[in-house]
């Protein structure tokens, strides 16, 4: 099932073994034979196959070692913005939205010599754990399609894990690309905030929302993570390395798990994978410790005050009169209303409902103004934790991937994402990790460990995730 | 909640529900509001200001493009259009 690394297909690529345009043939093989049934894609591009001719060139002249991803085939999660092409967000209200600019993301990804292949799935704006939110349709886990990727970024993950590309985009509000990995077998690296720019990304969550790589090795996360990461005069919110401290690689880390967090509702094969995880660092030398972070643990509760509250702001673009959808009604606001209405899906209409009402007069400091200052209380717990350790290790989901249809009430659905949104309240780099697999229904089902730095600690991430899958 | 909350906030969000919605979010929203709650009952130190480790920065205020180089592609994505304009319902009226 698994395709070629970027590693080992620029390799082939400048031995000549194979070139580009074969890559990409393979890539339109691979959905061809497998994307009926697993639905990662909602569209592939035509124009690939001239980018790719020109970086066959590019290889045959020999001129190739300064573009990292030249002739790699890429593909990007529908709520990254290309030029020319339909960023849908997997929503009817974007169903025919064409993109009159490239994220900064995918001009980057354009500069490096990337061939962008497609746009896959996703829950519709980002909101969802299991890529079932799609107005599309859901997009199935390759390893058992009965089961889900995992969301939001479930087709990104889905169309590297069916081996039709090396590497995709997705983006993470609150583990939307460790969760898919984790379901997918795959690493998936959210950055620090600010590290990679969001100019081109349709907002979901804008304090919490960052674009990164899914991949089948820690290398090639890195090597995508290199490409897309800097400064944006067009996202005010990027930053400079040296605006945080150092984070320097070790010799020997020391690695804080928060057992007390761990201690309910983790099934217990995956709970053997994350030991696991533990005896391998301490085996290579590196040594694990209990750390408490209480507030970490209310994370997800404000969490789901501060995501709603942002996307109920957010998608007040969404109005039927710039771009989108268009419902007719009989004045302005019916216009609005049934625009709004129709346009919009049930997931992405509780969230809006929820971030109306914890922004409202009168609940706005018992809920908003709470959750921001136990976000404050996360950083400051977060960096104190980070005086004494390096990271923090805990598994990325507390359950392998579940069946489609399985959580059909929304609170259970968030539960997923107990262990994953503290690094998005806080703004840290978090990783996550194939470290195993668990058995369910007579599948082999992989799962994740998730390593979280100090903010502009990634390479640090990347330092222990190698070290941690052999590389 | 009671159907008239829900009713209200979709109100205030522009969204038209459907009877079946109304219904459905508020048996969800309890639980959901019991859920974040929890950020109510904790023991919460002093107020910190609430802004990050990293300043704002500006880029300088000059035109990066061509008079009309991107009119045609956003005026291309109204849904109703006249000329060079948005078409919208008048919202004020004669009387």
């Amino acid at each position: 099932m698994k395709g070629k690394t970027i590693t080992e297909l620029r390799a082939a690529f400048v031995s000549g073994e194979t070139t580009p345009t074969k890559a990409l043939e393979e890539t339109r093989k691979v959905i061809a034979e497998r994307d009926p049934e697993v639905h990662a894609y909602l569209e592939t591009y035509d124009d690939a196959a001239a980018v790719a001719a020109e970086a066959d060139a590019l290889y045959a002249g020999g001129a190739t070692t300064d573009k990292p991803l030249l002739g790699v085939p890429v593909a990007l999660k529908n709520n990254i913005l290309v030029k020319g092409k339909k960023a849908t967000a997997s929503s009817r209200i974007l169903e025919n939205y064409v993109a009159s600019y490239d994220a900064t993301v995918v001009k980057r990804l354009k500069d490096a010599g990337a061939v962008i292949v497609g746009a896959t799935n996703l829950d519709e704006f980002a909101m969802g754990s299991s890529t079932e939110n799609s107005a599309f349709g859901a997009t199935k886990n390759p390893h058992d399609t009965s089961r889900v990727p995992g969301g939001s970024s479930g087709g990104s993950a889905a169309a590297v894990a069916m081996g039709s590309v090396p590497t995709a985009l997705g983006t993470d509000t609150g583990g939307s690309i460790r969760l898919p990995a984790s379901f997918c077998g795959l690493v998936g690296l959210k950055p620090t905030y600010g590290r990679v720019s969001r100019y081109g990304l349709i907002a979901m969550g804008s304090s919490l929302d960052q674009a990164g790589p899914f991949a089948h090795s820690v290398a090639d996360a890195k090597t995508v993570f290199d490409v897309i990461a800097g400064v944006d005069a067009y996202d005010a919110t990027t930053h400079k390395l040296g605006t945080y401290p150092l984070v320097p690689t070790k010799e020997k880390y020391r690695i804080g798990v928060p057992y007390a967090f761990l201690k309910e509702g983790i099934e217990p094969d995956v709970k053997a994978v994350f030991e696991d995880a533990i005896k391998k660092l301490t085996a290579l030398g590196h040594e694990v410790v209990d750390v408490s972070l209480p507030y970490m643990e209310k994370g997800l509760a404000a969490y789901y005050i501060v995501m709603p509250a942002e996307v109920s702001s957010n998608l007040a673009r969404y109005d039927g009169v710039r771009f989108g959808l268009h419902v007719e009604g009989k004045d302005l606001r019916e216009d609005y209303d049934l625009t709004r209405g129709q346009g919009f899906g049930a997931e992405v209409k509780r969230r809006i409902l929820l971030g109306t009402y914890v922004l409202s007069s009168g609940y706005y400091d018992a809920y908003y103004g709470k959750a921001e200052e136990v976000r404050t209380l996360m950083r400051s717990e977060l960096s104190d934790a980070f005086g004494t350790i390096d990271g923090v290790l805990t598994p990325t989901a507390p359950m392998p991937a579940f069946k489609l249809g399985e959580k059909s009430d929304p609170l259970s659905m968030y539960l997923a994402d107990i262990f994953t949104v503290p690094a998005n309240l806080t703004g840290a780099p978090a990783i996550s990790l194939p470290m195993g697999t668990v058995m369910r229904d007579g599948k082999e089902l992989p799962i994740g460990i998730q390593l979280m730095a100090p903010h502009d600690g990634e390479e640090r991430l990347f330092d222990i995730g190698k070290q941690l899958l052999g590389e | 909640m009671e159907r008239k909350d829900i009713e209200h906030l979709a109100d205030l969000a522009r969204l038209r529900l459907t009877d079946a919605e109304i219904e459905q979010f508020r048996t969800e929203a309890d639980s959901i509001l019991a859920y974040v709650d929890a950020v109510k009952e904790m023991a919460l130190a002093p107020r910190e200001p609430k802004v990050g480790a990293h300043v704002n920065p500006l880029r300088e205020d000059v035109v990066t493009n061509e008079p009309d180089q991107y009119t045609e592609d956003l005026l291309g994505a109204l849904p109703k259009r006249v000329g060079r304009h948005a078409l919208v319902k008048r919202i004020i009226s004669a009387d």
